[in-house]
This record gives structure tokens, C-alpha cells and sequence, in this order.
């Protein structure tokens, strides 16, 4: 803990008077002009509403069909989280308690999948589902199947690394006592990791779930009209005739609320998870 | 007593369980398969690809594709072209990018970390609010940003020109030279969070006592941050730093939703650049050979950095 003189407060009153302010402006104005009329939002921009409105809330589902497509993306999401999660507690698990050749090639090789450009995997990605379509029948371009497999994949990576770091932390006793009872190590594994682990295990699903929520890139090219989700979606408001920005900003509120609360809710694991990772 | 050996035995038996590889691997498999299917065989599939004529009449008969060799890489670096001088433009305003976002996050992150180290009423409210840019998903709070910087709408505007009277031209903020100057606003404003994220948990495991001493030692603010804070965060800022930096650099997100269609050229950062020059073209093999040479880009800019930094680190020691 930092020691400070008198005059360091008023630093520091000052400067979280600046911090609050640059991260709530933007916030206050996205609130607002959801609650404004449209002609407010087209004119000259005004601090505060001529007349506080809810319709822009009840107009953004018929604009465009911004219910379709948040079904999409909660469908989306929902399915590459719950996956996810699956897969990465098992892989997590053999690379926690397992010694095997080939464990920390692996760990690397997944790790670093994260850091490279997105636009790497995308055109071969492209390429590779639609051939897959026509030899197999297996829509994965322009469906939402394609999209599940493409995020969690994105969320794995990290979701591993989480996992391991949290099973590392669970005491091997607890599921050699398991062993010696007479389960084998995947009954181990689901009957007293798990169990322990939930809290990690809820924080790596959010975890998965905002990442399929806010992906762009590969939503861009993937989707039909039919699989849309909602990064792409909420674009069109501003291909319309006129932009509807009252309606955008209740559109973009509407999408925030409910993982920005999850993420909120999730910080201190993603912090445990990230220094744990770090340490080691 | 008659117990005791078989327990062991059996844990024993336990701990060979784990060195079982076959299980192993097969708890690996789906998350090997699909890393297969959607990171390593694409990554693959791409530089084969860089070395075909892949354009739109072969998306649905790729191996028909002819082999072009290096002529895709011949045009993607030959900067007297109009191809690849605009791939190095776009390389160098991603890299200014990059470093300024990179900049500006740790910066504000690492003093908004410093003001909140203290314990007070309302810190965990604060904590939570600054964290609110970075949990808003990514398109939403670019989407808001597109609507704050519209010209005649705008709230910047209005603010800078109506409010303080700093200027008196209305700038457009997506347009020309200032769309660079937008996109890192945008940038910053989404990242900085993370950075303070990060850090402050960093300066947690900072022991009090090395305060003590300094402040014993008669150090002021200034120099506890210099001779305590700082080097105690070093290992933390090594990973923040690059961590940051893959990301801004590889961004789509923020120049894709904030510009739309229409990147200005000024703001023509490279995913976006290669995205538009595969998609509006089709020449998914040029593309490719692009991609390619960023992720070589990429790798080479990473293992200087960390040859650099151990270089360091060892040197220090």
C-alpha cells in the first residue's frame, strides 16, 4: 500500500473524478438518447431529452427483426458455452492430473492459437465449411451449428487454462480418495472435482458465453440471414434510410444489460484465474 | 494394520491411473479435435491457399485452383504496386495503432489502479464502474462511440464546440485525418479497463512492507511508485504489454462496426484492410498470402519482444 501525504486525497479525489467521468459520459448518453424522440437524436445533440420516451425500447424489435436475432445469439451462445465448458474440463483435467508425453506441447500450441489474427483462420475456415457442405450435407456455413463450433473453440484456449490453474489449486487426496474407493478417474472427476471446482467451472461458461456474444468477424461472414446474430444485426439500424439512433442505443442496452452484469459478477474469478495462470 | 498395505497399494494403483496416457489423451480428444478443426487444419488449409490463384471461380473447387507459387506473396510485398503499398500503409497505421492503444490503456489502467489501491467507502463501487467499458460486449459500446462522434449530432461535438467552445468548426470524426484519432479514443476507451484489471490485481501481491520501507527511508509518492511499484510490477506489465498489443493489433472489432463499409484511409487498420481486400475481391489466395505474412509479422515482433525482455530480465539479475 502506497504511504501518501495530505495532498495526495486531493490527486486522488481528482483524478477518479476524471476516471468516473470519461467512463460514464458515453454511458449517460447512450441511456439517455435510448429514452429520447426521434427528432431529438437526428437535430443538434441535447444533454437532456424535450420529452422522455420507452418507445424506442418497443420500436427496436420491429425495425428490423432484432428478436430473431437475439434467439440466434442466445441459442448461440448458450450452446458454445455449455460445450465449451464440457470440453475444456475434461482436457483440463488429463493436463492437471495426468503426466503424458506430448502435455506441454499441447498446452502451448492451444495457447497460442489465441494470440493470432482472426483473419487468419477466417477465409480457410470459409473455405473449409462450404466444401464441407457439399460433401457431406453438414451445413456448417450460414448456420448456427457452424457458429457454435467456431466460438467455443475461441473460449477453449483460455478456458483450459483457467481450469487447470483451479484443478491445480483442488488437493490430489480428495481425488485419490476417490481412486482408492473405486472410481475410476473420470468418475473422480465428475463426482468430487467438479463439485469443488463450480465456482471456476460458472466462471469460464460466462466467460465463454460473452465471447460468442460479442464476436464480429467471424458472425460477419458466417451467418445467413436466417442464423444472424446480433453483432451483425444491430448494424442494420444504420442501414436503414435514416439511422434510428435512439433506437440503436436502446438496441445496444438491451444487448449489454445481461452480459455485462455476467461479466461484472465474474471479475474477481477472471482475476484469480488470470494471476494464477501468471505466477505459474 | 492388515489394512495399511492394501490402501497403499491401492493408491498407488491411483496415482498409476493418472499416468495412464491413453486416458489422457482421450479426455484431450474433443478439445484436440476441434482445435484441429477450427485453429491448426485452417491455419494449414491458409498457407496452402496463399500459394493458389484461389479466386471466386474456385471457392466451391478449391484443390481446382491453379498453383500460383509466390506470385501472391510477390504482390502482396511489392510496395510500388497499389496492393501491397497500401498493405504496408495499413502495417504501419496498425502499428501506430497499436502502440498508442497499448500506451494509453496501461497508462490510464495503471493510474486508476494506483488512485483506487487504498481501501475506502467507495471502492469496490468504483472498481466495478471503470470496469464497465470492457464488459459492455465490444460492437455495442463502438456502436454508441459511432453515434457520439457523429458531426452534427454528435456529443463530442457539441461538447468541444457548443459546451467548452474550445473550437469552432464541427470536426467529422469518421472522416479523414481525425478517423485515427477516433478509432484509438475508441480503442483506449475499450481497454483501459483490462489494463487496470490486471494491474490492480498485480499491485495486490505487492508486500506492505517494502512501503514501509521506503516511506521509513523518507520516499514520497513519486518515488515509492518508482523505486516499489513499478519494478514489483514488472513481471505483471511483461505479459499485460503484449497481451494488449496482440490484441489491438489483430483488431476488427472496433475499426469494423465504428467505420462500416467505408474505412477511411487513414484508419485502414490491417485485419480490416485484408478482410475487405479477400471479400470485395474474392481473391481468397492473396488474401491468405496477406494473412500469412501478418502472422509472421506477428511471431517475429512477439519473440524479439520476449528475447528482449529475458535478455533484460537476466542482465538485471
Amino acid at each position: 500500500m502506497l504511504f501518501e501525504p495530505r495532498w495526495f486525497r486531493w490527486v486522488r479525489w481528482v483524478g477518479l473524478a476524471f476516471f468516473t467521468t470519461i467512463v460514464l459520459l458515453p454511458l449517460y448518453v447512450m441511456a439517455t438518447s435510448a429514452a429520447k424522440p426521434l427528432r431529438d437524436v437526428q437535430g443538434e445533440f441535447h444533454w437532456w431529452p424535450t420529452e422522455l420516451t420507452l418507445r424506442p425500447f418497443a420500436d427496436i424489435w420491429r425495425t428490423i427483426p432484432l428478436g430473431r436475432y437475439f434467439l440466434n445469439s442466445v441459442l448461440v451462445s448458450t450452446a458454445a458455452a455449455l460445450c465449451s465448458v464440457l470440453v475444456a474440463v475434461f482436457a483440463a483435467y488429463a493436463i492437471s492430473r495426468f503426466r503424458f508425453p506430448g502435455r506441454a506441447l499441447f498446452s502451448v500450441t492451444v495457447l497460442s492459437t489465441q494470440m493470432f489474427p482472426g483473419i487468419l483462420f477466417l477465409l480457410p475456415l470459409f473455405l473449409i465449411y462450404v466444401n464441407i457442405d457439399q460433401l457431406t450435407g453438414i451445413t456448417l456455413y450460414g448456420s448456427r451449428l457452424g457458429l457454435v463450433i467456431t466460438y467455443l473453440t475461441f473460449s477453449l484456449p483460455f478456458s483450459i487454462w483457467m481450469l487447470v490453474g483451479y484443478f491445480n489449486s483442488i488437493p490430489r487426496e480428495l481425488d485419490e480418495a476417490a481412486l482408492v474407493d473405486g472410481a475410476g478417474p473420470v468418475g473422480a472427476l465428475l463426482r468430487v472435482v467438479v463439485p469443488v471446482a463450480t465456482p471456476g467451472i460458472v466462471a469460464v461458461a460466462i466467460y465463454a458465453f460473452v465471447t460468442a456474444w460479442s464476436e464480429v468477424l467471424f458472425a460477419s461472414i458466417m451467418t445467413s440471414e436466417q442464423s444472424r446474430t446480433l453483432p451483425v444485426g444491430l448494424q442494420l439500424y444504420s442501414t436503414q434510410a435514416g439511422v434510428y439512433w435512439n433506437q440503436v442505443m436502446a438496441a445496444s442496452l438491451v444487448v449489454s444489460v445481461p452480459v455485462a452484469a455476467g461479466f461484472l459478477m465474474l471479475q474477481r474469478f477472471l482475476v484469480q484465474g488470470l494471476t494464477a495462470g501468471a505466477v505459474k | 494394520m492388515a489394512d495399511r498395505p492394501g490402501a497403499t497399494g491401492a493408491a498407488r494403483r491411483a496415482g498409476a491411473g493418472w499416468r495412464r496416457p491413453g486416458l489422457a489423451y482421450l479426455l484431450l480428444l474433443p478439445a484436440l479435435a476441434l482445435e484441429l478443426l477450427v485453429h491448426l487444419v485452417p491455419m494449414a488449409v491458409g498457407v496452402w491457399m496463399s500459394f493458389r490463384e484461389l479466386t471466386q471461380f474456385f471457392i466451391r473447387n478449391w484443390s481446382a485452383a491453379p498453383w500460383a507459387g509466390l506470385r501472391n506473396y510477390r504482390v502482396a510485398l511489392d510496395v510500388d504496386s497499389a496492393i501491397g503499398a497500401s498493405l504496408l500503409r495499413s502495417l504501419w497505421i496498425t502499428l501506430a495503432y497499436a502502440l498508442l492503444v497499448v500506451a494509453g490503456s496501461w497508462l490510464l489502467g495503471f493510474v486508476a489502479a494506483l488512485l483506487l489501491q487504498r481501501p475506502m467507502r467507495s471502492r469496490g463501487l468504483l472498481r466495478t464502474l471503470f470496469l464497465v467499458p470492457y464488459a459492455l460486449p465490444a460492437y455495442a459500446a463502438v456502436i454508441a462511440w459511432n453515434f457520439l462522434l457523429q458531426r452534427d449530432n454528435g456529443m463530442l461535438n457539441h461538447l468541444l464546440v457548443d459546451n467548452l467552445h474550445l473550437t469552432d468548426d464541427r470536426a467529422f470524426w469518421l472522416l479523414g485525418d481525425r478517423s485515427f484519432v477516433a478509432v484509438v479514443l475508441v480503442s483506449v476507451w475499450r481497454h483501459w479497463p483490462f489494463a487496470f484489471l490486471i494491474i490492480m490485481a498485480g499491485m495486490q501481491n505487492i508486500p506492505t512492507d517494502l512501503y514501509e520501507a521506503a516511506a521509513i527511508d523518507g520516499a514520497g509518492p513519486g518515488q515509492q511508485i518508482r523505486r516499489v511499484t513499478l519494478p514489483m510490477l514488472r513481471p505483471v506489465n511483461l505479459v499485460l504489454v503484449l497481451v494488449l498489443f496482440l490484441w489491438t493489433f489483430n483488431d476488427f472489432t472496433t475499426p469494423f462496426v465504428l467505420f462500416g463499409a467505408a474505412t477511411p484511409d487513414q484508419a485502414d487498420l490491417i485485419s480490416v484492410h485484408i478482410y475487405q481486400s479477400s471479400f470485395v475481391t474474392w481473391n481468397f489466395g492473396l488474401g491468405s498470402a496477406m494473412s500469412v505474412l501478418l502472422l509472421l509479422f506477428l511471431l517475429l515482433l512477439t519473440t524479439g519482444y520476449l528475447l528482449l525482455t529475458a535478455r533484460r530480465r537476466r542482465r538485471a539479475v
